[in-house]
């Protein structure tokens, strides 16, 4: 996998010492009719080769929407890229031509969906569907596309390939359907792979199947994976780096280890302390207060304020800064990260 | 220890299979099938198991929402299967139920106002007319909801205040039992943990007991005392929270709760996950003998052959109920997964 069958491939002129995907200053709003939901707010991050990173947040903290905007399948309207960019090997992805943009995506940049049956075609077989990518994308003749989805079936251990292809979506269980996505968005051999929600509407067993396969298959292509969650127990397991969002904004953004011990945000922290232990049998969960705030009336400020143990004046009147640097790769948008960090957390 | 409230006894509930052109009936979809519980007086009972287990349809079962195709099911000390009409009608005020998705179990033309009121509806000689709306709104402030928004409508409010609003029709009622079916589920992390101590501090108020069904196992080792783990329409393992958590003796709650992810990165490589291969077989055609041992490492011939018992065997310390020819705790240091 050089660069330069990529860039071959794809027709854009990547620069191959560029990092491999930098998301810089990222803005998306909605254009609703009830007014203008600020989505994304300058989120920025970087992904390397081989590298696990994931996004962390609650519904509506922007964390799909920060993957559509990479992907370049945003809903549009009503949504739109207001600023920033998304730099593939040093090639900013907003500004490309749409068909130019249509060849990086799945063939180098590929996506896979929460809800595998929603996203798979239900009228046609699986294998078919699998095909259609090599066919479109590198011009395979039917049999020949055939044989490739078959083979990519068996590569994600789908159990009697051959004759499952020609099943349709609904035939498969949850798990074997979610190997369908994931056999179609490696059809490619893409280098950024992005996971929305992966494992979300699986059972336990079968998200440890999924996760490992994952984890399996990003071993062997050193692809970059950026997993989308929410899920704290998921991201312990996999990430090596994490981004935390909170109301369309980046709050941390930290090395796994680092994140887990010593958070620096508050909304970190909160989020930390709200999963049930061992410890805690019999008491109260120690739960953040108050709601998400509603995207279209951010409060002013800090968007978390209104939550926050530690707020202040100060974070009520005037944004936070946008990054506290922590160290190499590490950085929380708060004025009070140094209280955050030092207060001790029940081990 | 307290008074045994419900007990169902080999339930049972199979649903058929209708095919051919005359719909015959062709097969039966054994969704519970031979299911033995207890729940006492202000205990909190949990219900884990992967999708399809029947974890949900026993949560109908025991609140007569569906009637059993077989076994006993006596609630309050009364035969639940012999009643019908009235004296159903009656016993459910004492069985009531919090449904997992606040997004389609409330009627979304009605007011949170009525939605709460329906069981005085139902229920006429509860509360007298003229005091439901002051009712309602002590039970919207119960629920920590705000009682001026009686006259709202469900989607003005967020997923973890609908499933308050749900739980106040639940309460509704003051029921003994309250069969929750993942009430938590649909709920964003730092709002379930709201919801979790909400149920908690309704417990202790108001003496409920609960049958918390769900699929997350921290949230379940929180809540309840006891815990039953489901497998193909058979409990597989009961026992107190902590035997369930720190000594499992079926391969099945092993294998669930090793696959349960600790949210602690640097426990990352001392984590003895067992993944399983495949998936849940269909509950049409279960498999024999045990149901586990198409996907069980510890399989021998005699599991596809003779179904164990679930019968009281030791787990190191005491002794849990666990239906498995070679139960055993798995390690010795093997602590929880929660």
């Amino acid at each position: 996998m050089t660069e330069i069958k990529h860039s071959a491939r794809g027709g854009v002129p990547l620069d191959p010492a560029a990092p491999l995907l930098v998301v810089e200053d990222l803005q998306v709003e909605f254009r609703l009719r009830e007014g203008v939901a600020r989505a994304i707010n300058g989120v920025s991050f970087e992904l390397a080769a081989g590298q696990t990173l994931a996004i962390l947040g609650e519904s509506g903290s922007g964390k799909s929407v920060t993957a559509q905007a990479i992907m370049g399948i945003l809903d549009s309207p009503p949504g739109f890229v207001t600023g920033g960019r998304v730099l593939y090997r040093g090639v900013d992805l907003l500004q490309l031509p749409e068909r130019e943009r249509r060849k990086v995506r799945g063939a180098q940049i590929a996506m896979i969906f929460q809800d595998a049956l929603s996203a798979l075609n239900p009228v046609f077989p699986v294998g078919w569907q699998i095909a259609e990518m090599l066919r479109v994308h590198r011009g395979l003749n039917r049999s020949d596309a055939q044989d490739q989805a078959i083979r990519l079936m068996e590569r994600v251990k789908i159990p009697a390939a051959r004759q499952r292809a020609r099943d349709y979506p609904h035939q498969f269980s949850g798990g074997m359907r979610q190997r369908v996505m994931i056999a179609m968005s490696i059809a490619l051999d893409p280098v950024v792979l992005i996971a929305d929600e992966p494992t979300t509407a699986l059972d336990v067993t079968v998200q440890a199947q999924i996760m490992r396969l994952l984890q399996d298959l990003q071993d062997e292509f050193q692809m970059g994976l950026i997993l989308i969650t929410h899920d704290l127990g998921v991201v312990a397991d996999v990430a090596d780096r994490i981004v935390v969002m909170y109301a369309g904004g980046l709050v941390e953004e930290a090395d796994v280890v680092d994140l887990y011990a010593h958070p620096a945000h508050p909304y970190s922290r909160g989020l930390l302390d709200s999963i049930p232990r061992l410890d805690q049998k019999g008491s109260d969960l120690p739960a953040i207060g108050g709601l998400p705030p509603n995207l279209l009336h951010l409060p002013a400020g800090c968007a978390f304020h209104p939550r926050c143990p530690l707020a202040q004046d100060v974070c009520r009147s005037g944004a936070p800064p946008a990054r506290v640097e922590l160290g190499p790769g590490r950085a929380a948008a708060c004025h009070f990260v140094d209280q955050t960090l030092t207060a001790g957390r029940p081990a | 220890m307290s008074q045994v409230i419900l007990r169902g006894s080999a339930l049972q509930k199979h649903y058929p299979i209708k095919g051919g052109v005359f719909r015959h009936t062709v097969g039966q979809v054994r969704a519970v099938d031979g299911v033995d519980i207890e729940l006492r007086a202000g205990e909190t009972l949990g219900l884990v198991g992967e999708s399809g287990c029947g974890k949900s349809t026993l949560g109908r079962l025991l609140m007569c929402l569906e009637r059993p195709t077989g076994g006993q099911l006596e609630i309050l000390g009364q035969d639940a299967l012999k009643l019908d009409g009235k004296a159903l009608r009656r016993l459910r005020r004492d069985v009531q139920i919090v449904f997992q998705d606040p997004y389609t179990s409330l009627n979304p033309r009605r007011t949170v106002g009525d939605i709460v009121a329906e069981p005085f509806r139902i229920h006429r000689d509860v509360v007298p007319r003229g005091g439901v709306r002051r009712r309602v709104q002590d039970l919207l402030d119960q629920v920590g909801l705000n009682p001026e928004h009686i006259n709202r409508f469900p989607h003005q409010f967020s997923g973890g205040q609908r499933q308050r609003i749900g739980i106040a029709r639940g309460i509704a009622l003051n029921p003994k039992v309250l069969i929750c079916d993942e009430p938590v589920s649909a709920l964003d992390v730092s709002v379930q943990a709201q919801v979790v101590n909400l149920m908690r501090q309704l417990q202790r108020d108001l003496g409920l007991a609960y049958v918390f069904i769900a699929h997350d196992l921290a949230v379940v080792r929180h809540i309840s005392d006891r815990v039953a783990v489901m497998y193909l329409g058979k409990i597989v393992e009961q026992g107190d929270e902590a035997a369930i958590y720190d000594r499992p003796t079926h391969p099945y709650t092993q294998a669930l709760l090793s696959a349960v992810p600790t949210p602690d990165p640097q426990a990352r490589d001392d984590q003895d996950q067992i993944v399983l291969t495949g998936d849940v077989p269909s509950p049409a055609d279960p498999p024999a003998g045990c149901r586990f041992h198409t996907r069980c490492w510890l399989a021998q011939e005699r599991c596809s052959q003779a179904e164990p018992e679930l019968s009281l065997r030791s787990d190191g310390v005491g002794q849990h109920a666990s239906a498995c020819h070679f139960a055993a705790v798995r390690s010795p240091d093997q602590t929880s997964a929660a």
